[in-house]
């Protein structure tokens, strides 16, 4: 499904993601882990095209799309959803929702705002309500949903646990299985080790802007010293 | 007054606010989603006009006819709008900022001598409207009906963008990416159509808004540089980005206008006060009173914070003492070889290159764009004629002074300017420049208005052209060292501080706009010099070196060259002061010349010339080690 072969990037001159390589099966929810300024981020930039790649390859569904705009990739059926929410503030949660929109794709069941408030609950008590005034919470719902509506194939979730509340996480760890269940491939990036291991069927782990391990949950379970090497703070 | 002559001025203010809004609100738009400011938004509401006259020529003075003119001309300009999003505009949104504002002021000159071409410079007066071409009586003052349509029109124009904007996918779109267009692309939107449709409507809006005053007000060249100041002076005051303050600022600014007409000359307490003669300075008054009150004018909000990370600007090099001898030593010998033309061509090099510098500094490293600048140009050039003329004092006094009186200017603009920053600091500084032609212009008695001071000549030791240039070349080549000295000294390390992480020098305790206020009256002192120099060389002075051309001239000479080399400034206003010179010479359309090889520079250089040919240089380099 989703392919990244020794990808390098650069913010300005600062050279973030040395030679990154992963990929995620089709329907799979892969976890990338690392600590803060690994270049977690970064990686989900790259791929989306809003960091271009100086090097390497981002194959999706068969496809270089390394040099094409993110509008481009996000067309293909790559959805993204930023970690800082990046909600457009002034717009309803309606109007969020229309700007993602993208007519269905083949073989990807078509998401409609009523599905998406099956979903997230939430939101459907707030439909007109301005992003700018909801909770962090509920944006990092709407924030998903958004995406969601493009009718992606593949998503790519960057950090959506932070700064959740506790109950919240664990409704963001029901929504994300159920994403999986709708035959959707996610790729998250986490600090939550827990929140991953209960979403996840295979994790990375970054490292100034490096993959250190890849297995399954359960190897990375079963290695201490590499969860105490790259992230215990 | 009674109250039917306030009921006239109301309506007439009224009237005049409706095309204002409809301008302003095109501008607005199309700066919130694609952050340009289109200094070529006035040349599209000129053109409206144009084609408005030249249409309703072609189709007939019916009502028809004239309805479908305007219809027209709206639609022609907002095609043109589209052309010059994909020709010039669409290649350069990966450009600094400054760069693109530097493309639109090309197509300004490209517009203009364009439509000197096609309509001819003779202002051309457009028939009324058929069917509205009475008036109608209201508390016994007879109004135009023309006047209360287009009081009509407004709001249905903000009603009809209010629903686009809030009940359509297109509306949802142009909002959200007013806020984080990089968002909306990872969301699969293409942004290069959604910023053409945006330019369609905003150039849409600007070409109605000047077909509508066809029966108002002639089609002249002069409306393009005219309007865009008003524009600015709207969508500022009413919050960038605000189609609801644009229309609420419009009217503000149209009704105090219209009263200043209507009240005249009054007599207060025994002192003469003429309001009509406050006509042009009253918006600005107006906008800088927004300003200091509510930074981001009435119904605006702070603005997005900019998620395409801009390269921050490379370290500054010092030029070598070893260059800057030879350069001075070809200037220094230039006169002995070369002819009288020579000899006052480069004197006038000299005065733009010292004016280019200061600008340059207030712009490049201490980060405060300036779309007025010649505002102390032009105050310096004026002191020193009035000291000489009006005071009497020698030449020699008269221009050392001149930049003194600059620099007080400097100081009251720049106390309010520095509490701003961004687009609105850089609309604040064009407020000024403005307020101050305009009392330049109108105070016949003082400055001798649209005339000027005449016969300012230097003394008789200095009459002498070479001897001249050699005293333009010292006062302005001392002013450029001096000015480049600071830039490394700790103050001028405090301003690049201040410009590049404005929080954290505050946070190690610097007293920000303390040392901003500073430089702006440092840069507006040397400024002041250039314009006094110049005024000397020429033996007159006159509103223009004062007025938004001279400014935009200067930005101009510093973005050609480069913003981001010290040496750029100067190359930029030497190539730019031969080139007009050159190329005015040899024919009329001297204007589409200019801004024909700036769109070139534009496309080919985004860097600057300065900046371009170092680039270039080091490839070349790097290809051979």
């Amino acid at each position: 499904m989703l392919e990244v072969k020794n990808v390098h990037a650069f913010y300005g001159r600062a050279h973030i993601l040395h030679g990154v390589s992963l990929d995620a099966a089709a329907g799979e929810v892969v976890a990338l882990l690392g600590r803060n300024g690994a270049g977690k981020s970064t990686a989900m930039k790259a791929i989306m095209g809003l960091v271009p790649p100086s090097q390497g390859e981002v194959v999706f569904e068969g496809r270089r799309i390394e040099r094409l705009p993110p509008y481009r990739i996000a067309r293909l059926g790559l959805g993204y959803v930023p970690e800082e929410r990046r909600i457009f503030t002034d717009l309803t949660v309606m109007e969020n929702l229309e700007v993602g929109r993208q007519s269905a794709r083949e073989g990807v069941s078509g998401w409609t705002e009523d599905k998406l408030f099956a979903l997230f609950p939430n939101l459907s008590e707030m439909r007109s309500r301005p992003g700018g005034r909801m909770s962090g919470g509920e944006q990092q719902m709407l924030t998903i949903a958004r995406t969601l509506m493009g009718n992606p194939r593949c998503v790519l979730l960057d950090e959506p646990s932070e700064g959740l509340a506790p109950i919240i996480v664990e409704q963001m760890a029901n929504s994300i299985r159920a994403l999986k269940r709708e035959g959707l491939t996610v790729l998250l990036s986490e600090q939550n080790l827990h929140f991953s291991q209960a979403v996840a069927d295979r994790a990375y782990i970054i490292e100034k802007g490096q993959i250190r391990f890849g297995g399954t949950m359960a190897e990375l379970a079963s290695d201490v010293s590499l969860r105490e090497q790259y992230l215990s703070v | 007054m009674t109250l039917s002559s306030i009921l006239i001025q109301l309506l007439n203010g009224l009237a005049s606010a409706s095309s204002l809004f409809l301008v302003s609100a095109g501008l607005s738009l199309i700066f919130g989603v694609t952050r340009i400011v289109n200094f070529a938004h006035g040349s599209l509401y000129m053109l409206g006009l144009y084609g408005a006259y030249t249409l309703i020529e072609v189709l007939g003075r019916t009502p028809l006819g004239f309805w479908s003119a305007v219809v027209l001309a709206a639609l022609a300009v907002g095609i043109a709008g589209v052309l010059i999003e994909v020709l010039v505009l669409r290649r350069v949104y990966r450009a600094p900022e400054l760069f693109q504002l530097l493309a639109t002021f090309a197509v300004v000159l490209v517009i203009k001598d364009i439509a000197l071409f096609a309509w001819g410079p003779e202002d051309l007066v457009g028939p009324r409207a058929p069917g509205f071409d009475t008036a109608v009586e209201i508390l016994g003052k007879r109004i135009p009906s023309y006047d209360l349509l287009l009081i009509a029109i407004g709001p249905v124009v903000l009603a009809v963008l209010w629903l686009l904007l809030t009940r359509t996918r297109w509306g949802a779109l142009v909002r959200a990416a007013t806020q984080d267009r990089e968002m909306v692309g990872a969301l699969g939107v293409d942004q290069a159509k959604l910023f053409t449709s945006v330019f369609f409507a905003g150039a849409v809006l600007a070409g109605l808004g000047g077909a509508l005053q066809i029966p108002r007000e002639p089609a002249n060249l002069d409306l393009d540089l005219a309007i865009i100041a008003d524009a600015f002076v709207i969508t500022v005051v009413g919050g960038l980005g605000s189609i609801g303050g644009a229309f609420l600022a419009a009217i503000l600014i149209g009704v105090a206008k219209a009263f200043c007409i209507g009240i005249g000359t009054v007599d207060w307490f025994g002192l003469e006060i003429s309001f009509s003669k406050l006509t042009l300075v009253v918006e600005f008054l107006i906008m800088a009173l927004v300003l200091v009150v509510r930074p981001y004018g009435l119904l605006g909000k702070p603005q997005a914070v900019q998620r395409i990370a801009a390269e921050p600007s490379p370290p500054l090099t010092a030029p070598t003492w070893k260059m800057a001898l030879v350069w001075m030593a070809v200037l220094v010998a230039v006169p002995l070889v070369a002819d009288r033309y020579v000899t006052i061509l480069l004197t006038d090099i000299v005065c733009f290159a010292l004016f280019a510098v200061s600008l340059h500094f207030i712009m490049g490293p201490a980060g405060m764009v300036s779309f007025g600048h010649a505002a102390y140009f032009g105050l310096g050039a004026y002191a020193a004629g009035l000291l000489f003329k009006q005071a009497g004092l020698p030449m020699e006094a008269a221009l050392l002074l001149a930049p003194l009186c600059a620099g007080a200017f400097a100081i009251v603009y720049g106390w309010f300017c520095v509490r701003l920053s961004g687009v609105y600091l850089a609309m604040l500084t064009l407020a000024f420049a403005q307020i101050s032609w305009s009392i330049v212009f109108q105070w016949d008695s003082f400055t001798g208005g649209s005339n000027g001071v005449l016969g300012i000549w230097p003394s008789a030791w200095l009459a002498d052209k070479t001897t001249y240039y050699y005293l333009a070349l010292a006062c302005c080549g001392l002013g450029i060292a001096f000015l480049w000295r600071v830039l490394f000294s700790p103050f001028g390390f405090t301003l690049r501080a201040g410009r590049d992480s404005p929080l954290r020098a505050e946070a190690i305790g610097i007293d920000l706009r303390g040392v901003q206020w500073a430089a702006f009256v440092l840069v507006g002192a040397l400024a002041g010099l250039a314009g006094a120099v110049y005024a000397f060389s020429k033996g007159s002075i006159s509103p223009s070196a004062i007025s938004i051309a001279q400014s935009t001239d200067g930005l101009i000479m510093v973005l050609l060259g480069g913003v981001e080399t010290l040496t750029g400034p100067i190359v930029g206003a030497a190539i730019f002061t031969w080139l007009r010179d050159e190329v005015a010479r040899r024919t009329e359309f001297w204007r589409a010349v200019m801004g024909g090889v700036i769109l070139v520079i534009v496309l080919l250089f985004p860097q600057g010339l300065v900046g371009g040919l170092k680039a270039l240089a080091l490839r070349w380099q790097e290809q051979r080690a």
